[in-house]
């Protein structure tokens, strides 16, 4: 069953995934340390720049601990949402010889076919943007790859693994957000996996955190808008993401979900709204028959809303002075479209640019009452509706500052729609 | 019951009254006395506003000069009608396409008004601003259209009770009126029109703009428009209504495969709105389609006002603007979400009167000169509509408002009206005993009761205008009208809030006061006051000749015996109709041997043997036998006793109730007669004060003003409410501060058959609130 370098030494594995004929994992002399001495002693030096704060005996212990409980390789987390599924997979790069030697084909194959490719099939995509390199996990280094493809197209990949023969590598797939639970028994009866379900937002707390810890430094994970309200010198800028708490995390998926948090360990779903990213791509492929979100956001860049929408100026002639609304607030979603000659002379972009706007404005009200009730002044937005959304950063971080008169900050994560995914791959890890 | 009701709702969902279609001349009553106009226009509707006088016949009472021997006639007072304005507020909606034509009769009808200016508020208001200018020669000034909803708001919340109400789809009643606050400060109202505002108000004239969304309803109905090709806000609600969200919307369970358990969110949950048509391949029903949006904008409109009540500590949430207006459809799935992110603990209250906000507000500010807020005001139930919507799922097409015109008219009372000083909580105190919205059962017997009392009705009006030749034409509209009014009621019991005897009672002199039938009764009662004051020395001799203790069993018995004489219930008009001479003795007869079916007489005699009280307010009832006969010589006792008393008798005439002006000749003569009256009148220890009501039942909640200054002023300890529609349709389990005693007569055989008892059954209600009865016992107790 040696199919893997690195012997499995976890007491956490389940006895149905390992059905190992060696003995169990025993304490005083961990298998792992025998075969691997050199790497140990190496492995410090080659580690990512943000564990280097750690001192080496604190490091050495934690590789030693790392050491017991590591998980065979491939290593995996998921997140199957309802619209994208997220992986993450981390490319080992420290593999000695004899480890690759012993590597069973399978496992080679598949890190082959993630690694050397950027798409797969019709609809998968590695973000190679996102790439993390030179990280090390669990005393292992390597590289963290980032793949997203449709839930939709989760039978092909289940057909992928069991081509592949992923179930003959015994591994644990840890995956949350509610694919996991939904097709659980498909991963089962198709591909004969086995999944090790966790809660989304556990996951994605844990993820937002870990990869804030190990990147920031390097080239800074979180961002805010400068000059929100000014868009002529609205710029990118670097945030440290330093005692974070409370924190208002806002999770723009398919649908919406608020959570404070307080603490790793301790958060509250405060609230979530079903006007997400699902409406926008829903309401878009409807109004102006595209059928992707690089689509209908290319056509949202190329729109006009306020053709669209019935600004309060289109009521009051200007500002609403006595309420303190601009005029070029929005004062109805939609709202010209009540007449038949405007519904006439509108295109596809501007319909696809109201639509972007609407949904963003009120994920960013309602995002602002939760903050105020909270009594939370940071807000981090994250998921996928992000995704090469400058458009709706821009908006959420000119709502939050201009109705919150400067009080509220808007915050945003590079890997914007994966933390669910990482947090998952983190408890195969380390289990919590 | 439950079947009852759905028996009956079914059936009526057939024969539904689809629309109120009036001749011009009913549409702008009194447009000949119009004084002052507002016009609110809307994006479909206009609501136009004015202040008009009524002239009107009223009964008037005089009493003979007595000193000047030769009285024209034995009888004891003269009946005179006279001629009376008073003031009413007339207000009227109808489809913008009809404005023109509107503001043509307008003109043409306009005779007297020395008003310049139209107040006018609205989205639609400068549109129309040069046409109204043209066509009225009137200046329009516009009014904010915020202020005016409030302040319009406030003003219907204040003047009508039942103006509130939750709704329930599938409740036995879809709406359940709520009791109106005294103080109805502080406040959310959510307006849902093309945008939502949501506006924080604090008291009359402090209202803040809190916040809002530009997602309401010219979002579903401009959205609604590109997805369905469906371009009527009505008709997209149809489609809605007919629509399976599912379809459309990814759920929960969509994603999940079932529920989110850890987070408590039911697979049925949407997850994502319209996160199933994210495809390019596949098509939707537009009645999905617009299903799905209009749960999402109501679900989302729902948690942002969670959100901001949450965030002001305010629990009262009112929703109007023409996304809400009485559409049943989204009045429930507003209500399904404030349910939902509130977990219940905030209801979502709507408006009856809703539609005609902005028109109230417009009028009052162009009104402020006469400070219309100083008075109490009454919904005048002849001449309002009520509220029209019912079963719209099923038929949401029959409410199509195309060339209907509805109407809401509201009558300056002539008093303004207050709470009862010694009601036990009077924001938790609801008048009627039996709400007829929610007892199906009840309804139907009620209303088929009125029904049947309506030929001896009309026959009695007409015969209390002998004299006028077209009093029979009268009549018969007098009729029409109640009779359409209860056909309404049938299939629409919450037309005017929560129904109950009283307000069928109310509605029934509303419309023969409409049809100039100011007192029917007045004759019958003029009659039998002249023979009951002819028995009264003898009455009260015979109680003299008693022991103190047989006495009192005698007054009281006496107060009931008095109650029988009741014209207002059929099983007694009967008789009194088929044999004049029915006596007082006879009566007596008639009622129940103790023990009573409601008895705590052994209480009451207990604490006559203690302290007198300090002072006794009398809610009184019938004219003749009952005042003279039953409540004089108790009046008598108490005075007696040391007790002060305040008679508390109708402003205006109900039935043969016995009214301000009639009682206080009587007491006059009853005092010519008895120096015991007589020296309570003239020590200031007897004294009459008006109730305000015109209503054969009472409302403790709204009364005159006056008397709520007397009742404070005299310390009064005591109260006593007398009759079947004062002591057992209303105020039956009012809790009251202070000591009080209900009389009552139980004269109608279902009623009767309902409490327990049979016809004839005696409810004599003693009650002592719970703090005071340890203070008495703590008196009694030898220290």
């Amino acid at each position: 069953m040696a199919f893997n370098g690195h012997q499995p030494d976890d007491d956490t594995t389940d006895e149905d995934e390992t059905p190992s004929k060696q003995p169990r994992s025993n304490k005083e002399m961990p298998g792992g340390i025998r075969n691997e001495p050199n790497n140990e002693a190496a492995a410090p030096a080659g580690r990512a720049t943000s564990e280097r704060r750690t001192s080496n005996s604190t490091t050495r212990h934690r590789i030693d601990s790392f050491r017991k409980t590591r998980p065979p390789f491939p290593w995996f987390g998921m997140d199957i949402g309802g619209t994208l599924v997220k992986l993450v997979y981390f490319e080992p790069k420290d593999i000695t010889a004899e480890e690759e030697q012993e590597e069973v084909e399978n496992l080679k194959s598949i890190r082959r076919y993630l690694t050397s490719n950027t798409a797969y099939g019709k609809t998968g995509i590695r973000d190679v943007h996102l790439e993390l390199q030179d990280l090390t996990l669990c005393g292992r280094s390597g590289n963290l790859h980032f793949i997203r493809f449709p839930t939709h197209d989760l039978p092909a990949f289940l057909q992928m693994g069991r081509n592949k023969h992923f179930s003959s590598l015994h591994t644990t797939l840890c995956a949350t957000g509610g694919g996991a639970y939904k097709f659980e028994s498909d991963f089962r009866t198709m591909a004969d996996l086995q999944l090790h379900k966790l809660d989304e937002l556990d996951c994605l707390i844990r993820g937002v955190l870990y990869i804030d810890s190990v990147v920031s430094s390097v080239s800074s994970e979180c961002y805010y808008f400068e000059n929100p309200t000014d868009p002529d010198h609205c710029v990118q800028r670097p945030y440290t993401l330093e005692n974070p708490y409370p924190l208002l995390l806002v999770n723009i998926g398919s649908g919406v979900s608020i959570l404070a948090v307080y603490s790793e360990n301790n958060y509250k779903r405060v609230t979530g709204t079903s006007l997400g990213g699902g409406t926008f791509l829903g309401l878009c492929c409807l109004l102006t028959g595209c059928s992707t979100f690089e689509e209908a956001l290319e056509m949202a860049s190329q729109g006009e809303s306020t053709r669209v929408d019935k600004l309060v100026r289109d009521i009051y002639g200007g500002d609403y002075e006595r309420f303190g609304l601009p005029g070029w607030a929005v004062a109805s979603s939609f709202g010209n479209m009540m007449s038949k000659e405007k519904r006439d002379s509108v295109s596809k972009e501007d319909l696809a640019r109201a639509t972007l706007v609407t949904i963003t404005n009120n994920i960013g009200s309602i995002t602002r009452m939760c903050a105020l009730n909270e009594n939370i002044e940071r807000v981090v937005f994250v998921g996928n509706f992000l995704r090469v959304n400058t458009l709706s950063m821009k908006l959420l971080a000119y709502a939050m500052d201009y109705w919150s008169k400067g009080q509220l900050k808007a915050l945003f994560m590079r890997h914007e729609g994966y933390f669910g995914a990482v947090g998952a791959l983190l408890e195969l890890l380390h289990p919590s | 019951m439950a079947e009852f009701s759905r028996v009956d709702s079914s059936s009526s969902s057939h024969t539904m009254d689809k629309s109120i279609t009036l001749p011009p001349d009913e549409i702008f009553r009194n447009l000949e006395n119009a004084k002052r106009f507002a016009i609110d226009i809307g994006g479909s509707l206009t609501k136009l506003a004015y202040y008009s006088t009524v002239q009107h016949k009223v009964a008037k009472v005089r009493s003979f000069d007595h000193s000047a021997k030769e009285a024209p006639s034995d009888k004891l007072y003269e009946i005179s009608v006279q001629e009376e304005v008073t003031a009413r507020l007339h207000f009227i909606k109808f489809e913008n396409a009809y404005i023109e034509t509107c503001l043509d009769f307008i003109k043409d009808h306009l005779v007297n008004t020395e008003t310049k200016v139209i107040k006018a508020t609205g989205g639609g208001a400068h549109k129309f601003k040069e046409l109204i200018e043209r066509k009225l020669g009137l200046k329009v000034d516009k009014e904010d259209e915020m202020t005016c909803l409030i302040k319009g708001c406030n003003f219907v919340l204040r003047n009508i009770p039942h103006e509130a109400f939750v709704y329930a789809k599938h409740a036995d009643s879809e709406f359940r009126f709520q009791t109106t606050h005294p103080d109805i400060f502080p406040y959310l109202l959510v307006n849902i029109g093309s945008g939502v505002s949501i506006v924080k108000v604090e008291s009359e004239d402090k209202f803040e703009r809190i916040g809002g969304s530009s997602i309401g309803g010219g979002t579903f109905w401009g959205l609604g428009a590109l997805l369905t090709k469906t371009k009527r806000f009505d008709e997209l609600l149809q489609l809605a209504s007919k629509g399976q969200h599912t379809s459309v919307d990814m759920l929960v369970k969509d994603i999940y495969g079932g529920s989110y358990g850890s987070l408590g969110l039911t697979g049925d949950l949407i997850a994502s709105s319209f996160g199933k048509s994210a495809t390019a391949d596949k098509e939707f029903s537009k009645e999905d389609m617009a299903k799905s949006l209009l749960h999402m904008i109501s679900n989302d409109i729902g948690q942002l006002a969670c959100l901001y009540a949450k965030l002001h500590n305010l629990s009262r949430v009112y929703f109007g603007g023409f996304f809400i207006r009485g559409h049943p459809v989204t009045m429930h799935t507003i209500t399904y979400s404030i349910n939902f992110f509130t977990k219940g603990e905030v209801q979502a209250l709507f408006l009856r009167h809703e539609g005609y906000l902005g028109a109230i507000g417009a009028f009052l500010k162009g009104a402020e000169e006469d400070n219309p807020n100083q008075y109490s005001w009454g919904e005048n139930y002849a001449g309002s509509s009520g509220l029209m919507s019912v079963s719209p799922d099923m038929y949401p097409m029959q409410r199509a408002r195309s060339g209907t015109f509805d109407m809401l008219e509201m009558d300056r009372l002539e008093r303004q009206l207050v709470n009862l000083p010694l009601l036990q909580d009077a924001s938790s105190y609801i008048p009627d005993t039996v709400d007829l919205t929610e007892d199906a059962q009840a309804r139907e017997y009620w209303l088929y009761c009125f029904e049947e009392a309506l030929d001896g009705v009309v026959k009695r009006a007409v015969a209390s205008q002998p004299d006028m030749p077209e009093a029979a034409e009268r009549a018969e509209k007098f009729r029409q009208k109640y009779r359409h009014k209860l056909q309404t009621l049938r299939h629409q019991p919450f037309a005017y809030g929560s129904l109950t005897v009283r307000s069928l009672l109310d509605t029934r002199e509303h419309c023969l006061n409409e049809f100039n039938f100011p007192d029917p009764y007045s004759k019958i009662k003029q009659r039998e006051n002249d023979i009951a004051l002819k028995y009264y020395q003898k009455a009260v001799k015979s109680m003299e000749k008693l022991s103190w203790e047989e006495r009192q069993f005698a007054l009281v018995r006496g107060v009931l015996a008095g109650n029988v004489f009741d014209w207002g219930a059929k099983a007694v008009s009967d008789v009194l109709e088929s044999d004049p001479e029915f006596g007082f003795e006879e009566a007596k007869h008639q009622l129940e041997e103790r023990p009573w079916l409601v008895d705590s007489y052994d209480q009451w005699l207990e604490r006559l043997k203690g302290p007198p009280h300090k002072c006794a307010l009398f809610f009184v009832d019938n004219s003749g036998v009952d005042i003279i006969l039953g409540v004089m010589p108790f009046v008598r006792e108490l005075l007696s006793r040391g007790t002060e008393v305040v008679l508390a008798s109708n402003s205006g005439p109900a039935l043969n109730d016995v009214t301000n002006g009639e009682l206080q000749i009587l007491t006059e003569r009853i005092a010519a007669m008895d120096p015991v009256i007589q020296d309570g009148l003239k020590e200031d220890r007897l004294t009459l004060v008006q109730s305000g009501s015109s209503s054969p039942c009472l409302d403790l909640s709204r009364l005159d003003k006056v008397l709520a200054m007397v009742v404070r002023e005299r310390q009064t300890d005591l109260v006593i409410i007398e009759g079947m529609g004062r002591a057992i349709h209303t105020n039956y389990y009012a809790m009251l501060s202070c000591e009080s005693l209900k009389m009552a007569v139980i004269k109608n055989s279902w009623l009767a058959d309902r409490l327990g008892g049979k016809l004839f059954s005696v409810v004599f209600k003693y009650e002592v609130p719970a703090d005071k009865a340890d203070e008495d016992s703590a008196l009694l107790t030898p220290s």
